[in-house]
């Protein structure tokens, strides 16, 4: 039994016929056709897959396409503008926040809520913000350095 | 990993919901925030034939206070806890429980009630609603029912939730003045499940002696438990150092504990004890605060 899908993914909207044990994050990746969401340990706890949901970063590992019906959604692919990186994306190029980057996509998702909640983050609090987020590289301190400059740069242009 | 497939009903409305697990019985499940049951899904541990999720069911979620007691629904995810000003205000120990589930995007998807009905052993709700006495209110054809949560847990993922129910309300009662709650965990590294978790909380009278006491241990056994023999050393004392070590030595009694890969039974029933000294402690400076 096929059930419709709407939603909107990063300003498009987008609508299918899909299986209701579809995962989000491989309707995003193979019926979208948005690869930048990855799919990492498949069991919640590694953070790759993580994109907003209506404003909320979310597991999209841990959620079925059909309970996303109706969702406004943000992924990776929406963060730039018109050819320019977003401050949280340019922090990752400028700390060196990555090694491999297969992690990097959902850290960046994550800062972007942790950004939101809290603009001037500790780095403790940055760390405990990522504890949803592993990543195997870079030991996480150029990801949180990431971060810290993300929050000056974006404190600045509001 | 692919779940086995299943049909998805979206109810509107509670009523509807009542009546589509009416039906379709043993071969549904409740889909809450999804954080517990997706999981097992995956893993084909559980095979639901239909899923019934309230994700679309309004009025199922937020808090309010009504005078002794703050009303969460059981939709309410556990950062709405956390971020919660009523909860901050009345009762801050639920918004310290919830900073510590799992991580942010858990706690963004998963629910309070999901998370009862669920009855992980290794949860961290459940040490927090025995230390407080919470009731869940559970909703049937019949009409609702609130069950204490002594009655609650009843073994491994079970509970006193009626095959035809749904949990609907959790209602943690207010603690009086003179209070002091506290939840410390040693957090699994990679699930952040709790290893173990315990709550106190405490209420001291005007001369500093311990008139109540309320003290939940998970993550150690197959059920999260009330710590009777740690509460029943701590009420009618003041509460030094000495009275707190000696009550804390009796957090594993009556605990199954249970020897994983995380540790002994020895070593997890040492953690009953540091953690519940460690809750204890903190509820007591909270209360003389």
């Amino acid at each position: 039994m096929k059930l419709p899908v709407k939603m909107t993914i990063n300003g498009q909207k987008v609508s299918h016929e899909v299986e209701p044990r579809l995962l989000l994050v491989h309707y995003i990746r193979e019926v979208v056709g948005l690869t930048g969401t990855h799919v990492g340990c498949d069991t919640s706890q590694c953070g790759a897959c993580t994109i907003l949901l209506g404003g909320q970063a979310v597991k999209a590992c841990t959620m079925f396409a059909v309970q996303a019906d109706g969702a406004t959604i943000l992924t990776i692919e929406g963060l730039a503008k018109n050819g320019e990186l977003h401050p949280i994306q340019q922090g990752f190029w400028e700390k060196h926040g990555l090694q491999c980057g297969f992690c990097t996509p959902g850290m960046i998702m994550t800062a972007y809520q942790m950004l939101e909640r809290y603009p001037k983050p500790t780095e403790d609090q940055i760390r405990h913000q990522l504890e949803g987020n592993l990543c195997r590289c870079t030991g996480y301190h150029n990801i949180v350095k990431a971060i810290e400059w993300a929050a000056e740069h974006m404190a600045g242009k509001k | 990993m692919y779940p086995a497939a299943f049909d998805y009903h979206a109810p509107k409305n509670v009523k509807e919901a009542l009546g589509l697990l009416g039906k379709l019985k043993d071969d549904a499940k409740i889909l809450a925030g999804g954080h517990s049951l997706i999981p097992m899904m995956k893993l084909r541990l559980a095979q639901p034939k239909h899923l019934i999720d309230l994700g679309k069911v309004p009025g199922l979620s937020g808090i309010k206070a009504d005078g002794k007691a703050l009303v969460i629904g059981a939709m309410t995810t556990h950062w709405e806890v956390e971020s919660s000003s009523a909860v901050k205000s009345k009762l801050p120990v639920l918004a310290e429980v919830a900073s510590v589930i799992g991580d942010p995007a858990v706690r963004n998807k998963g629910t309070i009630g999901g998370s009862l009905a669920h009855a992980d052993p290794a949860a961290d709700w459940p040490a927090a609603m025995i230390a407080l006495g919470a009731e869940m209110v559970c909703e049937g054809p019949k009409g609702k029912r609130k069950v204490g949560v002594d009655q609650w847990f009843l073994g491994l993922m079970a509970t006193a939730l009626k095959e035809r129910e749904i949990l609907v309300q959790v209602r943690v009662p207010l603690l009086p003045a003179g209070s002091g709650a506290a939840y410390m965990k040693f957090p699994h590294p990679a699930s952040r499940f709790a290893v173990v978790g315990a709550c106190a909380a405490l209420t001291l009278d005007k001369q500093g002696v311990c008139s109540k006491a309320g003290v939940g241990v998970t993550g150690a056994g197959t059920r999260a438990v009330r710590a009777k023999g740690v509460e029943a050393a701590l009420v009618g004392k003041r509460l030094d150092a000495a009275t707190i070590e000696a009550a804390a030595q009796k957090a594993a009694d009556g605990v199954d504990v249970q020897a994983d890969l995380q540790g002994s039974v020895e070593y997890k029933s040492h953690l009953c004890r540091v953690f519940a000294k460690r809750a204890i402690t903190e509820a007591v400076r909270r209360a003389g605060a």
